[in-house]
């Protein structure tokens, strides 16, 4: 497969120009680049969603046009998605053949199919399970198969490892090194260089929307790389010298949280979750999405009440006070998911700059609003921020999410926080805007703040807190002293194989296992 | 920056336009349909729409439709659809004429006591439904149009000879207001204009400045564009729901008092019914703005205003009904249309404008 010269002009800070990538069959092809750098894109074109402004497409030595995703589909070409696109009250083999009723039919010949092609590549893959009760790499495998099914000879994987734990990446790796072995080749979008230089044939390093090296993994390291993906040296998110002071800052003790599920069945999300977070310390959750960390910032933040235990933030005790009460105290707050609890997208940014601060100066005089100082205000934030903007009256939906992101965190550290809940706030960031993220926590915590972070990057879990814990079904588990312990060792604890106290060994066996049957038992 | 701005409003006007342009389309298609001229029926629209008399009926008709339409945008913009304004005004209208007419004091405490009775009556029917979806998750659609019939059925049993109303010939109504109540009117040729128009501009004007200008009013939109950023924010989700449905209920408390205070002086069995539906689709055309609704206002007093001069010239009066019926379908369907154009285009004019920053300053990287 070749691409030559593919631009496109598209909405948003970065478009693709001049893009040429030679994929060689039966390899594993790496499309590496910041976020933002315009893989997506990419792909998307290729997979005939988007239809690229110039440039050409050769499959095999025929030149092609798609115009939608079943014209590449009909050229062998599959996609998985980042988000996996999946009905979760339907059996594997219902996705699998959703849409694609006219292949093997919908019967015994279908789920035989799916047999045949589970065990040919080592999916292991069963057709009869729901998939709401499958966990993340299980539907990933599932997304994967459904694209070997509508017999797909290329494979495009968007980011597959950014939901997934260490261990869960090796096996996703040797799944694709089985599909290769077979013949078939896959592209594999990454930003995370480790990862790259283990699984890929071939490397091309994708920057500010063009293709700027293709390199073999055999010849490069993850440093040289990353110098590429970034025209400059990588950021690291390693902390100095300790400021952890001994003023407690946060303590939250004993939490429990219940929620009704649409059934109405209540099902514990939060038991017993005990930490206190000191003046100048950042405290990292880890833990696979879906654990109780969204919920446990909720509660935090009073969006949700909790049904036990107590909240204190600097001697006050604000278990059951109102959000607006909480971030008028001193909390800031940069969500997990910013088009939906951080942002107004439709409302220019000065509006998005009152959110959530409406009733703090500048933006308030007594009851009315100061629309002159937020605006002002916004300048300030946008210039010291290094928001990308050609002004304050565009709507937040038109800034990359690297530059939202930078605005929401302006305006939280523009309240001066005692506490600042940081939900992975360098997820979908790029590169620049990540190390300056990374120093502006840093810099804060040394003037005293206390951060309670949150993230699926255990790089950046690990190179930023003073402290560690891990969650796992609701329960803060296991603890870490980030400066010794390695991102496989939090991921065994992060799935629930490790717990207590987690101590670094040199040989691989990872963290002091303790039997975990009673605790098993309990929570299932 | 200019461009953008100047775009927001050519947008902001296109979407009208385009929907009354489609609109004039379909209803000339339906008007040839039935074998007449469609050009001839319009200039008699215009014709009579603009003499004096007319000017006077479509502004004094347009007052109580302006109400109406405030009320519905206030639930509107907080991404609640008020249906129930019409028995809102309805029940309000009546409890204020009972009171009314129940009192004999002098015109500056008689007329406010009518007014705030009418609007307390209003936002706490509103408000039960704003209850019992905070309470109960019910549905504010379905709540507000059943208080609807709720509404008619408690006129209906009080509207009767020894409850609370008196006989009139063939009609029922509550006993007549004194002539203090009676509201004044501005002196105009060929007929006065209702004096319930400086309140429709004032009660518009408190709208704009209380949304726009205010923490309550920001807290209110904020919930109306993201109910979960809002929650983030700190607002009361629940109790914005409440508050703005109670006021919602009292903008719709003074729709029936231009009426009631300037020409009825009692609410009887021929009451104006049905003005609360005509807001939604005014709020509609006029997007929630205070001076778009305002306009939407007026165009529907001069269509209903023109339209019986229709019948005259042999066309059928219902065309009205159905111009009015395709203008709001087109004006649901135009704004939408406009509103992803308008930001596929903000989004694309941001990434162009950055992208010749980043090449400026590459371009004075280099050569540095």
């Amino acid at each position: 497969m070749e691409l030559r010269g593919i631009t496109k002009r598209f909405p948003g800070v970065v478009a693709n120009h001049d893009i040429d990538i030679t994929i060689h069959r039966g390899t594993v092809h790496a499309l590496v680049g910041e976020n933002g750098a315009g893989k997506s894109t990419l792909m998307k074109i290729l997979y005939g969603m988007q239809k690229p402004d110039e440039g050409t497409i050769r499959i095999d030595g025929d030149q092609v046009s798609f115009h939608s995703p079943a014209d590449a589909i009909a050229r062998g070409i599959g996609m998985v998605h980042q988000h996996f696109m999946l009905a979760d009250n339907l059996t594997v083999l219902e996705n699998v053949v959703l849409g694609g009723e006219k292949l093997h039919g919908i019967g015994a010949k279908a789920r035989a199919e799916i047999l045949k092609i589970s065990d040919r590549y080592g999916l292991g893959v069963r057709p009869d399970v729901l998939v709401e009760d499958l966990g993340v790499a299980d539907r990933q495998r599932v997304e994967i198969l459904k694209v070997l099914y509508r017999g797909a000879r290329t494979l495009i994987l968007d980011e597959p490892t950014a939901v997934l734990v260490p261990q869960e990446v090796d096996a996703l790796f040797d799944n694709l090194r089985e599909l290769k072995a077979e013949g078939l080749t896959v592209i594999f979008i990454s930003h995370k260089l480790g990862e790259v230089l283990s699984v890929a044939d071939d490397i091309t390093v994708i920057r500010r929307g063009t293709t700027v090296a293709s390199v073999v993994p055999g010849e490069t390291t993850p440093k040289q790389l990353a110098e590429l993906m970034v025209g400059s040296e990588l950021p690291s998110p390693q902390t100095r010298e300790s400021t952890v002071t001994d003023v407690k800052m946060l303590q939250v003790e004993g939490l429990r949280l219940t929620t009704a599920d649409a059934e109405g069945v209540e099902r514990t999300v939060l038991e017993d979750v005990s930490l206190t977070i000191h003046k100048g310390e950042v405290l990292g959750i880890a833990g696979v999405e879906g654990n109780g960390q969204a919920e446990l910032v909720e509660a935090i933040m009073g969006m949700r009440d909790p049904d036990g235990g107590t909240i204190t933030l600097d001697g006050i005790d604000i278990s059951h006070l109102p959000t607006r009460t909480r971030r008028e105290d001193g909390i800031g707050y940069i969500p997990e998911d910013r088009h939906r609890h951080g942002l107004l997208l439709e409302a220019p940014l000065w509006e998005n700059r009152i959110l959530g601060h409406v009733t703090q100066k500048p933006n308030a005089k007594g009851r009315l609003l100061d629309l002159k100082a937020a605006r002002a205000d916004t300048e300030r934030i946008v210039a010291e921020y290094d928001v990308r903007t050609p002004g304050i009256e565009v709507t937040a939906a038109s800034l990359s999410g690297g530059n939202q992101q930078k605005l929401i965190f302006g305006r939280e550290m523009s309240h001066h926080p005692k506490l600042l809940i940081a939900a992975h706030p360098t997820r979908g960031v790029d590169v620049g805007a990540q190390a300056q993220i990374w120093d502006q926590i840093r810099t804060a915590r040394h003037e005293g703040l206390a951060v309670l972070l949150i993230s699926a990057d255990l790089d950046e879990l690990i190179g930023l807190s003073d402290g560690l814990r891990v969650m796992y079904r609701g329960r803060l588990v296991a603890d870490a002293d980030p400066a010794t312990i390695t991102p496989e060792e939090l991921g065994s604890a992060m799935t629930g194989a490790a717990s207590g106290h987690l101590t670094h060994s040199d040989n691989d066996s990872a963290a002091e296992q303790e039997p975990r049957s009673s605790q098993e038992g309990e929570s299932e | 920056m200019k461009k953008i701005d100047k775009n927001k409003l050519i947008l902001g006007i296109a979407a009208p336009v385009l929907a009354i342009v489609a609109a004039l389309a379909i209803t000339s298609v339906i008007i040839l349909a039935t074998g007449k001229d469609p050009i001839h029926a319009y200039l008699v629209m215009a014709d009579f729409g603009s003499k004096s008399d007319s000017q006077v009926w479509i502004i004094n008709k347009a007052v109580p439709y302006y109400l109406s339409a405030l009320a519905v945008a206030i639930g509107f913009r907080m991404n609640l659809f008020n249906i129930g304004v019409d028995g809102q005004y309805r029940i309000a209208a009546f409890f204020a004429a009972v009171v009314g007419g129940a009192l004999t004091l002098p015109g500056f405490l008689q007329i406010p006591i009518i007014i705030i009775v009418a609007m307390l009556v209003g936002s706490v029917w509103a408000g039960i439904a704003g209850l019992l979806k905070t309470t109960r998750g019910v549905s504010e659609v379905i709540t507000t149009i059943m208080l609807n019939a709720i509404a008619a059925a408690v006129i209906g049993y009080f509207l009767q000879d020894g409850r609370l109303a008196v006989k009139d010939g063939n009609l029922f109504h509550t006993p007549n207001l004194p002539a203090s109540s009676h509201f004044f009117t501005i002196p105009t040729q060929p007929a006065p204009l209702d004096g319930f128009l400086v309140i429709a501009v004032v009660v518009g004007f408190v709208y704009w400045f209380v949304l726009n200008r205010t923490r309550f009013g920001f807290d209110l939109r904020t919930v109306g564009q993201s109910e979960s950023a809002a929650e983030a924010g700190g607002v009361s989700v629940q109790r914005m729901i409440v508050t703005s449905m109670l006021l919602s209920g009292a903008a719709a408390g003074l729709i029936g008092m231009p009426t009631l205070l300037g020409s009825s002086y009692n609410y009887g069995t021929d009451f104006p019914i049905g003005i609360g539906f005509t807001g939604i689709a005014i709020a509609l055309l006029g997007r929630n703005h205070p001076l778009g609704m305002a306009a939407a206002a007026l165009l529907w007093g001069f269509l209903e205003r023109t339209g019986t001069q229709l019948e005259f010239e042999d066309y059928q009066q219902e065309i009205v009904g159905v111009m009015q019926g395709v203008i709001v379908l087109c004006v649901v369907v135009a704004y939408e249309l406009v509103r992803r154009y308008g930001l596929r285009l903000q989004q694309r004019q941001v990434g162009a404008e950055l992208a010749a920053q980043a090449r400026k300053t590459e371009k004075a990287e280099v050569s540095s």
